[in-house]
C-alpha cells in the first residue's frame, strides 16, 4: 500500500505567504477569543469544590439545583457528567463555611431528596492552590519553549530554533483559542496535553529540519526554496502516517477513555492537526524568511563538525 | 552488514527476559486480603504476632490463601470478600480486645495474587494511584506564621523567668507579632539583660531600639531558629497525623510533607471521608497530673477495689493500670518541647522536657511538695486518656527543664518524646484540598484506561501491518515490546499510576511508532531510489536514527518541564511520558533492528523485503536525481 504517490516536489513555498496568512487569521482569532471569553479554568485553577454524583435513574438536574440552593451556597453549578445519570457539581470556594464540610453537606441535602445518590468524587481545591498551579502551568511552558530552543540552536541553528518555536508556539495558542472559543474546561491533564503536543509537534519541524539540512549537503544545485520543497515532500507522507497513528490513539481515548479525558483527547487532537499544518506550512516557511543558508548548515561552527550524534559528518556528494 | 554482534541480541534478550518478570505480576490480579500492622511502638508485628492470627484464624475455621510476615507488616489473602471479612473480624477479636484503643491495626486490603517466586525478586504489580483505586487524598497546609507565633510567645515567658532569677528588672515584655519587646528603665539593666539573652537564648537576635526616654530591646527568632521550629512543627503535625490514621484502620497510608509547610495524606481505599476529616481535624491534649498513692487507690489499681473518689483510672501503654487524680497541674500549652537524649551521668535514656516560665514556676512547686511521689503525664485524644509514663519525683525541679528517666531504651526514649509532642498539633492546619474518589469509579477509571491504550494499539497495529506488511508486523511487535518495558519499568519504579497516567501511556505508543514510521519510510526511499535491499535497510535505519533522536529530546524537553513543575495528576501523566520515550528508543530502533537482522541479514542474496509498496514513478524525478 502506499497513499503517496508523489511525481514532482510540491511547491509548498510558492504557497508561503497564503498559507501563512490562514495561520495567521487563526493564530489572531484564537487570541481574540483568549481575550474576550477567557479560559474556562476548572475547580484545580480557581479553587472551589467538585462533586461527581451518580443517580440510579436519569438525574433531575433542577432539583439537584434547588436542594444545593436551600443550603445557601452560591454560584453553583449543576451538568450532566458523561451520562443522564452522572452529574458534576462545581462550587466555587464559599466564605464562612469551611471547605471540608462544604461536600459533606451537600451530600447530605442531595442523599435526603433522593437516596439514590451516590458520591463518586468530590475534589475540593483552596484558592491558594489554583494560583500556583497556573504559576507552575506558566513556568513549565516556559521551560519547554526555552529547552527546546536551546537544543534545536544547538542541533541545528537559530534560525530554525526561533522558526520552530513560532510556529508550535502558535498551535498552543490555537488549542488554548479552541478552548477559549467553545468554553470547554480547562483542567490540569489539559495542561499537560498542551506541553505534550509543543513537544511532539516539535518533532514534526525536526524531521523536515533534518531533512533541510541532508538536502543542502546532498544537492548542490538547488535553492534554498527547492530544498525545502522536496524536504517537505518527501517527509510528508511520514508526517501524515505518524499523526495519523498518534491520532488513532487519541482517538481511541476519545471513545473509550470517558468523560474525564475527554478534554484531554480533544486537546491532542485539535494540537495534532494543527501541527502538521504548522510544521509543513509555517515552521519551514519562517525558517525560509529568516534566510537559512547551506553555509549555515554545512560549514556551520567546527563543533558541529565534531558532533557524535550525526551520521552524516562529513557526507559530501 | 545488517547482522547484529551476539551481545546485542544478549542484551535484548535479557531486556525481554527482565520486562517479563517484573510485569508479570500485574497479570495475576488481586485478592482480597487482611493487613495487620503496628498501631503503637510498644506493639511489635513479629512472629509472635503470626502466631497469633494463626491460632485466631484456626479457632474461627478460616483457612488463609497466604499468611505472611512482611518486614513491619503481616498479609493473610483469602479467596473471596465475605472470607476476608470473616477473617477480619476474628484476627480484631484477638489481636484488638479494646476497640477503642487498638494496639494493632487490622485493615482490609487488595493483595496482588503473584506467585512467591515472584514477589521474593521484588516482582508487584503496578502502583495505581486513589483516581484508579478510590480512597482519599488531602493536602494540608500548615500554619508557620501560627508555630514561629506559639514560640515567641513562650521564649517571652522564657525571658521573663529568667530576667527574674537574674534580678535584671525590667519595665514589661511583651510580644509584638513574632518579635518580643523588653522595656528597660535604665542602660545598665539593659546592658545586663542583652548578655543574658545573648548567653541563654541563642536562638534569639538582640536589637537595641532606644524609643525616646526609654531603653527597649527587640529580640527576634533567628532565621536558622525560625527554619528549625518550621521544620519540627511539620515534623511533629505528621507524626501527629501518622498516630490518628491508624485509628481508621487504612492499609497503606501515605503521609508525607510536600514542599516547606504542606503535608499530603492519602488513604486509598477510605470512603468514609466525614471521619477520615474528623480524625485529622481533630485535637488531642496533654495533661500532668499526680498518681494517687492512697490505700485506697493502690487497691483499685490492682482491681480489688472502687476508683476513691477524686481519682480516675486510666491505663498505661502497656496495659498497666494507673489511678491519677482529677486535679490537673499541667496541660500541653506550658510543653514547649520534648527530646529524647541520654543522662550525662547514668548514660541512661531519658526524655527531656522544656516547660514555659508558668509551667516551670507551677511544676516547681508542685515537684517540691511532692517527692518521691509518681506524677503521671496523660494524653487525650477525643476524650480518651492514656497514661504516657508515670515516673517517680526524685526531687524539686525548677528551670523548667525536666528529665523523665526510668528503665527506657533509647527507642522508648524516642518513642515518648514523639509522643508528647505529637500529642498536639504543633501549628494549626487547614485543609487546602481534598479529593474522594468512589471505589467504582476507580474501577471504572481503570477500564476506560485499559481500554483506550487497547483499541488505540490494536488499531495503530493492524494499520502497520497493513500497510508495511513484514516490516509493519515487526513494528507492531516493537511496539508491544515497548508497552512490555514501559509496564515493566513502572512495575520496578513503584511510580504511581493514574489515569492521566494511564493516557500517556496511550500517547506514548502512538508517538513511539513514530521512529518505526521514520525508518520504514526511508527504507522505501531507499528502495524507491534504487538500493539493494540490504543497503536500503542498513541506510533507512541509520538515516533515521539521527532523527528520531532529535524529535525524542524535544519531546522528552516537554516531558521533564511537566515532571519539574506539574503536581498531582500531571506529575503521574509526565512520568509515564518520560519513560515511554525512554522504552520507545530501545524498542523502536534498537529492537526491530534487531528482528529485521534476525530475518533478513542473513541472507546474501536478498531480493526483495516484504515492507509493502515500494511505488515508483515512470521517469525519474526531483526524489531521485540530483
Amino acid at each position: 500500500m502506499e497513499f503517496f504517490k508523489i511525481r514532482r516536489d510540491i511547491p509548498f513555498m510558492r504557497h508561503a505567504l497564503v498559507l501563512n496568512l490562514v495561520s495567521l487569521v487563526t493564530f489572531l482569532a484564537a487570541v481574540f477569543f483568549l481575550f474576550s471569553r477567557g479560559l474556562h479554568l476548572s475547580v484545580e485553577f480557581t479553587g472551589g469544590t467538585l462533586m461527581e454524583v451518580s443517580y440510579a435513574q436519569p438525574a433531575d438536574l433542577n432539583s439537584i439545583r434547588s436542594s444545593v440552593a436551600k443550603l445557601g451556597f452560591s454560584d453553583v453549578q449543576v451538568q450532566n457528567f458523561g451520562t443522564a445519570r452522572d452529574v458534576l457539581i462545581r462550587m466555587p470556594v464559599q466564605k464562612g463555611v469551611s471547605s471540608a464540610l462544604q461536600s459533606d453537606r451537600v451530600m447530605v441535602a442531595l442523599k435526603a431528596a433522593d437516596a439514590s445518590a451516590s458520591m463518586r468524587r468530590t475534589e475540593f481545591v483552596g484558592p491558594q492552590v489554583g494560583d500556583e498551579l497556573a504559576v507552575d502551568g506558566l513556568k513549565a511552558l516556559a521551560f519547554v519553549v526555552i529547552g527546546i530552543m536551546l537544543y534545536l540552536a544547538l542541533r541545528f541553528e537559530w534560525k530554525f530554533a526561533v522558526a520552530a518555536i513560532i510556529a508550535n508556539l502558535h498551535d498552543v495558542i490555537i488549542i488554548l483559542g479552541f478552548f477559549a472559543f467553545f468554553q470547554w474546561e480547562f483542567s490540569l491533564p489539559v495542561l499537560a496535553a498542551v506541553l505534550a503536543v509543543l513537544g511532539y509537534s516539535v518533532n514534526e519541524s525536526v524531521v523536515i529540519f533534518d531533512r533541510i539540512r541532508e538536502n543542502f549537503r546532498r544537492y548542490r544545485k538547488m535553492n534554498t526554496v527547492e530544498i525545502i520543497d522536496n524536504a517537505i515532500t518527501s517527509t510528508i507522507s511520514r508526517t501524515i502516517i505518524t499523526h495519523g497513528a498518534t491520532q488513532l490513539m487519541v482517538l481511541s481515548m476519545l471513545f473509550f477513555g470517558g468523560a474525564t479525558l475527554h478534554y484531554f483527547a480533544l486537546a491532542l487532537t485539535i494540537g495534532i492537526l494543527f501541527g502538521i499544518y504548522s510544521s509543513v506550512f509555517v515552521a519551514a516557511a519562517i525558517a525560509m524568511w529568516l534566510g537559512i543558508k547551506r553555509e549555515d548548515l554545512i560549514k556551520g561552527g567546527p563543533r558541529k563538525e565534531g558532533d557524535p550524534n550525526d551520521p552524516n559528518a562529513g557526507a559530501t556528494v | 552488514m545488517n547482522r547484529y554482534p551476539v551481545w546485542k541480541y544478549v542484551v535484548i534478550v535479557i531486556a525481554m527476559l527482565v520486562g517479563t518478570l517484573y510485569t508479570l505480576p500485574n497479570f495475576f490480579g488481586e485478592s482480597p486480603a487482611v493487613q495487620i500492622s503496628s498501631a503503637k511502638p510498644a506493639f511489635k508485628v513479629d512472629s509472635n504476632t503470626l502466631a497469633r492470627v494463626e491460632a485466631a484464624l484456626k479457632a474461627a475455621g478460616i483457612a488463609a490463601d497466604v499468611l505472611t510476615l512482611e518486614g513491619a507488616s503481616i498479609k493473610a489473602r483469602f479467596g473471596n470478600t465475605e472470607t476476608q471479612l470473616k477473617a477480619k473480624d476474628a484476627i480484631q477479636k484477638a489481636l484488638v480486645p479494646e476497640p477503642a484503643n487498638p494496639g494493632y491495626v487490622v485493615a482490609l486490603n487488595l493483595l496482588s495474587r503473584s506467585p512467591a517466586w515472584l514477589s521474593s525478586l521484588r516482582a508487584v504489580p503496578m502502583y495505581l494511584g486513589l483516581d484508579l483505586r478510590g480512597g482519599v487524598h488531602f493536602m494540608l497546609q500548615v500554619d508557620m506564621q501560627a508555630a514561629l507565633t506559639k514560640r515567641a510567645e513562650s521564649l517571652a515567658g522564657d525571658i521573663r523567668t529568667s530576667l527574674r532569677e537574674k534580678n535584671v528588672r525590667h519595665g514589661g515584655i511583651s510580644r509584638n507579632g513574632q518579635s518580643i519587646e523588653i522595656r528597660f528603665r535604665d542602660s545598665a539593666a539593659l546592658s545586663a539583660a542583652r548578655a543574658l539573652l545573648q548567653d541563654q537564648f541563642a536562638d534569639l537576635q538582640v536589637v537595641d531600639v532606644p524609643d525616646g526616654t526609654e531603653f527597649k530591646l527587640t529580640a527576634t527568632i533567628k532565621p536558622e531558629a525560625a527554619r528549625r521550629v518550621q521544620d519540627q512543627s511539620l515534623k511533629q503535625n505528621i507524626t501527629t497525623l501518622h498516630n490518628r490514621i491508624n485509628e481508621l484502620g487504612v492499609a497503606e497510608p501515605v503521609i508525607q510533607q510536600q514542599g516547606l509547610d504542606r503535608i499530603v495524606v492519602q488513604l486509598p481505599g477510605v470512603q468514609d471521608t466525614a471521619k477520615a476529616k474528623d480524625i485529622l481535624g481533630r485535637t488531642a491534649t496533654l495533661e500532668v497530673r499526680l498518681v494517687d498513692e492512697s490505700g485506697e487507690a493502690r487497691a483499685a489499681e490492682a482491681g480489688a477495689a472502687a476508683v476513691p473518689l477524686g481519682a480516675e483510672r486510666y491505663l498505661e501503654r502497656n496495659g498497666q493500670p494507673v489511678i491519677v487524680k482529677k486535679q490537673v497541674i499541667l496541660t500541653g500549652e506550658n510543653l514547649t518541647d520534648a527530646q529524647p537524649g541520654f543522662d550525662s551521668q547514668t548514660q541512661e535514656a531519658v526524655v527531656n522536657l522544656t516547660l514555659d516560665a508558668k509551667g516551670s514556676r507551677i511544676f516547681r512547686d508542685v515537684t517540691r511538695e511532692n517527692v518521691g511521689k509518681r506524677m503521671a503525664i496523660l494524653l487525650f485524644e477525643k476524650g480518651r486518656g492514656e497514661v504516657v509514663t508515670a515516673p517517680v519525683i526524685r526531687s524539686e525541679i525548677g528551670g523548667g527543664r525536666v528529665q523523665i528517666s526510668g528503665r527506657m531504651t533509647a527507642m522508648e526514649a524516642t518513642d515518648t518524646a514523639l509522643l508528647l509532642r505529637a500529642g498536639s498539633l504543633a501549628a494549626p492546619m487547614e485543609i487546602i484540598e481534598e479529593m474522594t474518589i468512589g471505589p467504582s469509579l476507580g474501577a471504572e477509571n481503570i477500564a476506560k484506561g485499559f481500554n483506550s491504550v487497547t483499541w488505540g494499539f490494536c488499531a495503530v497495529a493492524v494499520f502497520m501491518c497493513v500497510y508495511y506488511m513484514l516490516f509493519g508486523i515487526i513494528s507492531s511487535v516493537a511496539l508491544a515490546v515497548n508497552l512490555l518495558l514501559l509496564v515493566a519499568m513502572l512495575s520496578m519504579l513503584q511510580a504511581t499510576l493514574t489515569l492521566p497516567g494511564m493516557a500517556a501511556m496511550a500517547l506514548v505508543l502512538g508517538m513511539a511508532i513514530d521512529a518505526n514510521v521514520l525508518i520504514n519510510e526511508r527504507v522505501r526511499e531507499e528502495l524507491r531510489g534504487g538500493a539493494s535491499p540490504q543497503a536500503a535497510i542498513h541506510a533507512g535505519y541509520d538515516r533515521a536514527w539521527a532523527t528520531i533522536l532529535d524529535s525524542n529530546v524535544t519531546t522528552l524537553i516537554a516531558g521533564l518541564a511537566l515532571l519539574a513543575f506539574g503536581s498531582g495528576p500531571v506529575r503521574g501523566f509526565a512520568v509515564v511520558h518520560c519513560l515511554g520515550i525512554m522504552t520507545s528508543m530501545f524498542s523502536g530502533v534498537f529492537f526491530s533492528r534487531g528482528l529485521v537482522n534476525l530475518w533478513y541479514g542473513r541472507q546474501k542474496k536478498l531480493k526483495s523485503v516484504s515492507i509493502g509498496t515500494v511505488w515508483r514513478p515512470d521517469a525519474g524525478t526531483q526524489i531521485t536525481s540530483n
